[in-house]
């Protein structure tokens, strides 16, 4: 039911999916009021996001900004394309690590499922070569996690050097 | 296990990290890697040699060129970080989940 698919779609698509057990209503506000984003948009354990703007209108401005109080902190900026409430949203967002990446294009559907919602997100990248990058970056962040993660067990005496 | 040392200051560097990003995508020549990074490929080649000496990655001759993949230690840490990413993902879906139970509980009465 709620299981989430990630595929790559032509040269420079990412395709996601998720199924939720509400109506696509709920599902829309909890992608657009900040209050509610601000509850589960947030990425591995110890993250949060203080500062959220999000004007869900055509030419509205999207800005979130995430943090682990430990010094790891990144934001993300946008503007909104177009509102179909509760159906439809069309959105342009960038990374800034603290260089802006790519505009990355994002449909997100909410389609009435049975008694739920099917959520998909589309996202169109300017072409191969930038979709690359989108996974090789996050990939770098986390074998920057991996990495970390050694270090701290080397440091415990729980892995010999 | 002294090339745990060697990885480590290999890994310091944010050009050889994005390097062996690429890599994970699949093996590329010099010429291959050094195009998105604007970098020479006498300077990809530098890195290359650093990530080599640290068991990072592994390069086979193949004509006059040296192709180069990760080696199979660095893709055990690297399926490791996709389940991670998978994991982060399906965690915020499963926070939204109970978000949406708790939306659904107070909105009921004005949907039917």
């Amino acid at each position: 039911m709620t299981k989430l698919t990630v595929r790559l779609d032509g040269d420079n698509m990412v395709v996601v999916t998720r199924r939720f057990a509400a109506k696509p209503k709920s599902v829309f506000r909890a992608h657009t009021e900040p209050e509610l984003m601000q509850k589960w948009l947030l990425g591995p354990e110890g993250w949060w996001m203080p500062v959220c703007i999000n004007e869900a209108r055509p030419g509205g401005r999207i800005r979130c900004e995430w943090t682990d109080g430990k010094g790891g902190d990144f934001y993300l900026t946008g503007e909104y394309i177009a509102v179909e409430p509760f159906s439809r949203t069309v959105h342009v967002e960038r990374m800034h690590m603290p260089d802006p990446t790519p505009d990355n294009h994002v449909e997100t559907l909410f389609e009435a499922d049975a008694d739920g919602t099917l959520l998909t997100l589309r996202m169109t990248l300017p072409d191969a070569e930038t979709r690359k990058a989108m996974l090789a970056t996050g990939m770098e962040e986390g074998m920057e996690a991996s990495y970390a993660r050694m270090e701290t067990m080397m440091a415990n005496g729980e892995l010999v050097a | 296990m002294q090339s745990l040392d060697a990885a480590f200051s290999a890994l310091a560097d944010p050009t050889r990290r994005a390097i062996l990003a690429r890599l994970a995508m699949g093996e590329a020549t010099v010429m291959e890697l050094a195009a998105p990074f604007e970098m020479s490929q006498p300077a990809v080649s530098r890195h290359l040699k650093v990530l080599e000496g640290a068991g990072l990655i592994i390069r086979r001759v193949e004509g006059t060129k040296r192709p180069c993949r990760l080696a199979p230690d660095a893709i055990a840490e690297i399926d490791q970080w996709l389940n991670w990413l998978r994991e982060a993902m399906a965690r915020n879906y499963d926070r939204l989940d109970q978000v949406l139970a708790d939306l659904e509980k107070t909105t009921g009465d004005d949907e039917q």
